[in-house]
Formats: structure tokens, C-alpha cells, sequence
């Protein structure tokens, strides 16, 4: 992290209830996200993580209706004040459930359909289409119909939509949640390619934390609709609060902790295999010679 | 297109299974075999020795409880209270019965406070658990689960653990559908690999999860536990370790011996 940095997701007291629902969904939520993070927001499952992505592209209010209080501003747009189709452009949002956003009777369509929404000219339609299939691993599927395809397949599919957008903020709700570990691997990998290179902001909703967490740099943990952790990853998973509520923490990080407590000190708190094992060969080393 | 390719599969009375596997490999396929909601083109499935053809999906259903991977699927009621009576009702069960066993189902899952609420305001996860708890409510001999820790936290997961565990204790026949490889590292059961339509493996958790070369054939990852091990490899420590208290352990063994 170098240079002064600019926050293109900023939340200040944002409370919100559905309509007809008995209490707020998320309350006094106060979040920055700085543009080029990747960040993860995880915590328990109806904590108020989906509601809160709803928030950054203005589905809410403007869809679910209900008041949204406090501020929400993203990409400097306030967006309580700012239409969904103008949101849209600087905001994708690839859903939990791709048969939710996938609808076109080809895969090629589907992936057209914003773009040609925005207006675009044929020429970058087709190089933007042809590009997020390629991205996505999917150029096969090209011809097939959406709804014939397995839940894996959807999921790549709804992510290349949102990624032909290229928009400066990417939130995936869950998006390899039907996908093996090699495809979550591979989408994994595209988006960080995206993040990294292209230098688009992503907020990742995941609880499968042991194939995420190498991405990120900035974790933050939702419970029952308000923040309860914000920081760096390493710092997040081995605090006492990320074990009291049950945040599947990566099993490295988890050996990490079990071997603290039988006395056997890594130099640092590994996230990923790769870390715990070299960490682990220099104790081990130490220890033999 | 041929979507199942040859796949011979025996599974016993009691059994607790998890079927692996890219996707697209045709693990919902097989499963949906087992209640007749598909009837094969080739070959013959028998539940309880008798042929899915010679059968109704209706009277399958009370013997082999499905639930989807999407519960979008098979939710409709408006509470889910109503939800998870509906095939309670639909089997004939007592007013009285059906009472009770949505309670206890609803307590089990914890859903016991969303009694009065539309399924389509809970969230993704939350409907999983509803969905899950409509098809335990009538008891079936044969739970099969789609996916079940999709959108699932890790306390949620930890219960589902413990609850399949349970069910399998009970004498019931549990197989899981997955790609969650720490899941099936916790649960332990007997592990059927697939890739491109065929069964590629057989075997304990253990056994075939820390085979490299077949999960790769089958797009999983070894669990991360494995994986550590696997980069210790030159220290001569064992490479089947799926478990964080196992590894804890061998660790300690390894640091005892070499002090």
C-alpha cells in the first residue's frame, strides 16, 4: 500500500429494514473501502452481508424499497440519490444465485445484454463479450442455453456479465459457491487478475475462507446486521471475536493457533498452505538440526 | 448427450457417502436416480431391491428424502411452518403428527424463531436449512443431500456435521453431494470420486482425499491440512493428514523425536 489513497466505497450509519420486516437487516454500519482493495466480507449466514451488497448499487432502496438511513456514497455517487442503471456502470454485482440474473436463451446474449443496455457500439460489444468469455473459461458454452447449464457453469456465466461491464467495483455475493475448488480456484484467480491489474475494487462475500483469504487485504466481519471486525486478514482471523462467532477461519491459520496452544510458535500467522508449510519447515528445521 | 456413462454403485443399508466431483460430472444426475425423479436409459437402479421403473416417485419419495441444491426449487409456501407441512400433509400424516414434527424439525435447524416468515425473506442459507428441514420432517429411510454447505457459515456447517453424523448413528442411509472438501476432511464418510459421467474412485476420506492425482483428475483440491503436509513432504512426515487435531499431533510427535 503506497500513496494517498481514495475510498470509493464509503458507508456512514447506514440502517436498513425491509419492508415488513420486523427489525433492521444491518444497522449503523460504518464501513471505507479504498479504491484497489480486495476485501472479503464474511460472517454468519443471515448476518445482513447480501443486504448490505445490495446497498453499494442502490437495489437498495431503490428495489426493495423501504429506508435506507445514513449514507451510502460509492465511486462519489450518493447512492440513495442516483438511479440503478447509472449505479450499475460503476458498481457490478454478480448474485448468490446465478439462475437470479441469467435469462437470455444464449450465454453469448446474456453476457451482451448490459453492454448493449449502456448503449455500446457492436464492435466493443462483441471484443468485450468475446473477452469475458475468454476470462471466464467459458467460450464453449457460447451457443448454449443458460437454464441447460450446471449450477458451476451459471455461476461463470453471471460472473463474465458482470465482468464484460468492467466496472470499477466488483461485489460477489458467494459466486463460487457452486463451483469446485479448481473452478472457485480459477474465478478466484480471474478476479484477482482483475483486481490486481485492472485495479478494480472487489468485495467478496465468502465463507469459504480457505480459498479466498490469500487474495485479500482487508477483511471485514458482519453479525447480526453490524460490523464486528475490520482490518487485515491475519489480524482478523486469529482475534478472539472471529472464534466466538464462528468465522470459518483457514485451516492454516487454525494450525497456527492449535500449535500455540501446545506451546510451538510459528514467526507468523500463516493464511494459506504455502505459508504454513514453510513456516512449519523452519521450526521443524530448527528444531532437527 | 450422455450425461452418466456406465457408473455401477452399491450403497449399504446405513451407509454415510459423499459424492465428489467437478461439475458437470453427473453427481446430481446419479443421485436423482435414486428417487426416480430420473429413470436410467441404460441399466437399472434398485432401491431396497426393487427396480425405480416398477416404482412412483411418490412412494420413492417417502423412502429417499431429496433436497435440492437450490432451495429456491422446492420452496413455495407462503410461512415456513406451512413449507415444511406441505408433504407432511401430502403423505396423509395426523394433524397432531404433523404438528409435532414440524417443531421438532424447525428446533433441529434452528428455525424455530422463522416459524411465521415467507422462506423468501430469509436469507440464502437460511433457506437451505428450510428446505432441509421440509424433507427430515417425514423421516425418509434415505436422506440425500445436494450440496447441502452451500452458503452455509462454519457454525452452520459444524451443526449439519454433527446432525449428519447423528442421522448415520440413527441407522439412516446419508449421502451428500459435494465439492466441499474441508466439509467431507471434518465428516469422514466413504468418498465416490466422479469426473466426465463415471465413478473414478472409491474410498475412505482419507484414502482418496490426499490422492493428489485423483482429485486433480476429478477438479477438487486436496484439504488444506493435506496440502501443508504435502509441502513437508522432504521431512519425511506422513502425507494423509486431513485434520488440523491429527496434524496438531503428528507434529508433535515429529518435534518430540527429533528433540
Amino acid at each position: 500500500m503506497s500513496g494517498p489513497k481514495l475510498a470509493v466505497i464509503e458507508a456512514k450509519g447506514l440502517t436498513y429494514a425491509y419492508p415488513g420486516g420486523t427489525r433492521p437487516s444491518i444497522e449503523d454500519i460504518s464501513i471505507t473501502i479504498e479504491s484497489g482493495e480486495f476485501v472479503i466480507l464474511t460472517g454468519p449466514s443471515g448476518c445482513g452481508k447480501t443486504t448490505l451488497c445490495r446497498c453499494f448499487n442502490g437495489l437498495i432502496p431503490h428495489f426493495y424499497g423501504g429506508k435506507l438511513e445514513g449514507d451510502m456514497v460509492v465511486a462519489s455517487l450518493k447512492v440513495s440519490e442516483h438511479p440503478i442503471y447509472e449505479l450499475a456502470r460503476h458498481v457490478g454485482l454478480v448474485f448468490q444465485n446465478p439462475e437470479n440474473q441469467l435469462f437470455a436463451l444464449s450465454v453469448e446474449k446474456d453476457v451482451a445484454f448490459g453492454l448493449e443496455n449502456l448503449g455500446m457500439p457492436r464492435d466493443e460489444i462483441k471484443k468485450r463479450v468475446d473477452w469475458a468469455l475468454q476470462m471466464t473459461d467459458i467460450e464453449d458454452l457460447r451457443e448454449r442455453a443458460p437454464n441447460e447449464l450446471s449450477g458451476g457453469q451459471q455461476q461463470r456465466v453471471a460472473i463474465a456479465c458482470v465482468l464484460a461491464m468492467q466496472p470499477e467495483v466488483m461485489v460477489l455475493d458467494e459466486p463460487t459457491s457452486f463451483l469446485d475448488p479448481v473452478g472457485a480456484q480459477k474465478i478466484f484467480e480471474v478476479v484477482n487478475d482483475l483486481n490486481k491489474k485492472l485495479g478494480i475494487t472487489v468485495v467478496l462475500v465468502e465463507h469459504r475462507l480457505d480459498l479466498a483469504s490469500q487474495y485479500a487485504n482487508h477483511v471485514i466481519v458482519v453479525d447480526e446486521g453490524k460490523i464486528v471486525l475490520d482490518g487485515e486478514p491475519r489480524e482478523v482471523f486469529t482475534s478472539e471475536t472471529a472464534r466466538l462467532i464462528g468465522v470459518g477461519i483457514p485451516k492454516a491459520t487454525r494450525l497456527y493457533q492449535v500449535l500455540k496452544e501446545n506451546g510451538i510458535r510459528l514467526s507468523k500467522v500463516p493464511v494459506t498452505s504455502g505459508e504454513a508449510s514453510q513456516l512449519l519447515q523452519e521450526v521443524l528445521r530448527h528444531n532437527r538440526g | 448427450m450422455e450425461a452418466l456413462r456406465g457408473v455401477s454403485l452399491t450403497v449399504q443399508n446405513g451407509e454415510f457417502i459423499a459424492i465428489m466431483g467437478q461439475n458437470g460430472a453427473g453427481k446430481t444426475t446419479l443421485v436423482k436416480h435414486f428417487n426416480g425423479l430420473l429413470k436410467p436409459t441404460k441399466g437399472e437402479v434398485l432401491i431396497d431391491g426393487v427396480s425405480t421403473r416398477e416404482m412412483s416417485v411418490a412412494s420413492l419419495a417417502r423412502k429417499v428424502g431429496f433436497v435440492f441444491q437450490n432451495p429456491d426449487h422446492q420452496l413455495f409456501c407462503e410461512t415456513v411452518e406451512e413449507e415444511v407441512a406441505y408433504a407432511l400433509r401430502n403423505f396423509g400424516f395426523k394433524e397432531r403428527d404433523i404438528k409435532r414434527r414440524v417443531t421438532w424439525a424447525l428446533n433441529l435447524l434452528g428455525l424455530t424463531q422463522y416459524r411465521q416468515t415467507s422462506p423468501f425473506m430469509l436469507s440464502g442459507g437460511e433457506r437451505k436449512r428450510v428446505a432441509l428441514a421440509s424433507v427430515l420432517a417425514w423421516n425418509p429411510k434415505v436422506v440425500i443431500l445436494d450440496e447441502p454447505t452451500i452458503g452455509q457459515d462454519y457454525q452452520q456447517k459444524e451443526k449439519l456435521r454433527q446432525f449428519i453424523v447423528q442421522l448415520n448413528a440413527q441407522g439412516k442411509t446419508v449421502i451428500i453431494v459435494t465439492h466441499d472438501v474441508e466439509f467431507v476432511a471434518e465428516c469422514n464418510p466413504r468418498v465416490v470420486l466422479m469426473a466426465q459421467g463415471k465413478i473414478v474412485a472409491e474410498g475412505g476420506a482419507k484414502q482418496v482425499l490426499t490422492n493428489r492425482d485423483l482429485v486433480a483428475q476429478a477438479s477438487i483440491v486436496p484439504p488444506q491440512i493435506t496440502q501443508i503436509f504435502l509441502g513437508l513432504k522432504d521431512l519425511e512426515l506422513p502425507t494423509d493428514v486431513i485434520d488440523v487435531y491429527e496434524a496438531m499431533r503428528v507434529l508433535m510427535d515429529f518435534l518430540e523425536a527429533s528433540s
